[in-house]
């Protein structure tokens, strides 16, 4: 087997326990579009063009709501700002790519997919063919949350609320991070971007807490850096 | 809703998932811009976690007997010594369950 195919079968193995949660997360959003009857086509149309569960979700009830078109398309773009951090940490392996790479790379960039293929590549980092893991955990993510938006426009609501379920995204989240539960810094910075979302999710306009949170939560970031650069 | 609505936010999305990968060259970012960027999983991911967790379906500050809260910190421990993804996720699925079904 060559090593493009191995590391693009890696990226799909690495990501796919974190698609358990993707699942119900897209049969929800599904059968949210079809409870505001916008229908099928333009249900499965987000998923395809805009592909950011969290952000369709937003534009959906925004769009119900009767919210203008410049507030939806803010908050779409407030809630996907995050996206813009990600690019910059990946960039530095992605740099010496055809343009035509970049475009699918950036289209199949997720949460997930950023978070298991990042850690492949500061492991990796002589591995020529290193993107070949974002393509497959990339797509793994898109298959799986066209599938899953496809099952609840079909189904409708056959995942019982009860379960919770959408505490698993959280969990999913949660999970990523257990690498940085031991490091000190990392768990200040943790500790102020979940406060600063706690406290600005119904204060801060356009749904933008996440884009705030995290954006404070980096200064506090360089601080320590450059606190612990000046001790050396 | 209408189809340009749908293609402007899709445009957006992909800006924000583009332009960063598009504009910086190779060696551009210094150590220092390096290191202080390995912090966004950190900075970004609690920011999605907590609001869901600590807040309720009001979006009020829901400390009293929160089960997602209790189950966040057995998840917490389980990946502390375990450092597994899966592990997380179902230690913390199964004893949000636990806490829901049998005890709240």
């Amino acid at each position: 087997m060559n090593n493009k195919l191995k590391t693009l079968i890696k990226g799909i193995i690495n990501v796919s326990p974190l698609m358990i949660p993707v699942v119900p997360f897209g049969i929800i959003y599904g059968v949210i579009g079809m409870d505001l009857g916008i229908g099928p086509y333009m249900t499965l149309g987000l998923s395809i063009i805009i592909f950011g569960g969290a952000s369709q979700i937003v534009l959906l009830q925004l769009f119900s709501g009767g919210a203008s078109s410049l507030v939806i398309l803010s908050s779409v773009g407030a809630v996907n700002a995050r996206h813009v951090l990600y690019g910059a940490v990946l960039s530095e392996h992605l740099s010496g790519l055809k343009i035509s790479w970049k475009i699918v790379l950036s289209y199949v960039m997720t949460d997930q997919a950023f978070a298991v293929s990042n850690d492949y590549f500061k492991k990796n980092n002589k591995d020529s063919n290193q993107h070949y893991h974002l393509l497959g955990s990339g797509f793994t993510c898109w298959t799986i949350w066209q599938i899953s938006t496809i099952l609840g426009i079909v189904l409708g609501s056959i995942v019982p609320e009860e379960l919770g379920l959408s505490f698993t995204i959280s969990l999913t989240f949660l999970a990523l991070l257990i690498s940085d539960f031991r490091k000190f810094k990392n768990i200040i910075v943790m500790f102020v971007s979940g406060s600063v979302a706690t406290i600005g999710y119904n204060t801060i306009p356009f749904k933008a807490y996440i884009i705030v949170a995290a954006l404070l939560a980096l200064i506090v970031a360089a601080l320590l850096t450059l606190i612990d650069l000046e001790k050396k | 809703m209408n189809w340009s609505l749908i293609i402007y936010a899709g445009i957006i999305t992909f800006v924000t998932r583009f332009s960063m990968i598009f504009l910086l060259k190779k060696d551009i970012l210094n150590n220092k811009a390096k290191k202080i960027l390995s912090f966004v999983p950190a900075a970004i991911f609690p920011a999605i976690i907590f609001p869901p967790i600590f807040l309720d379906n009001a979006g009020t500050l829901y400390l009293d007997s929160n089960p997602k809260i209790l189950a966040a910190i057995f998840a917490i421990i389980v990946g502390f010594f375990s450092k597994n993804i899966i592990a997380t996720i179902f230690a913390g699925l199964i004893s949000y369950w636990f806490l829901i079904f049998f005890y709240f």
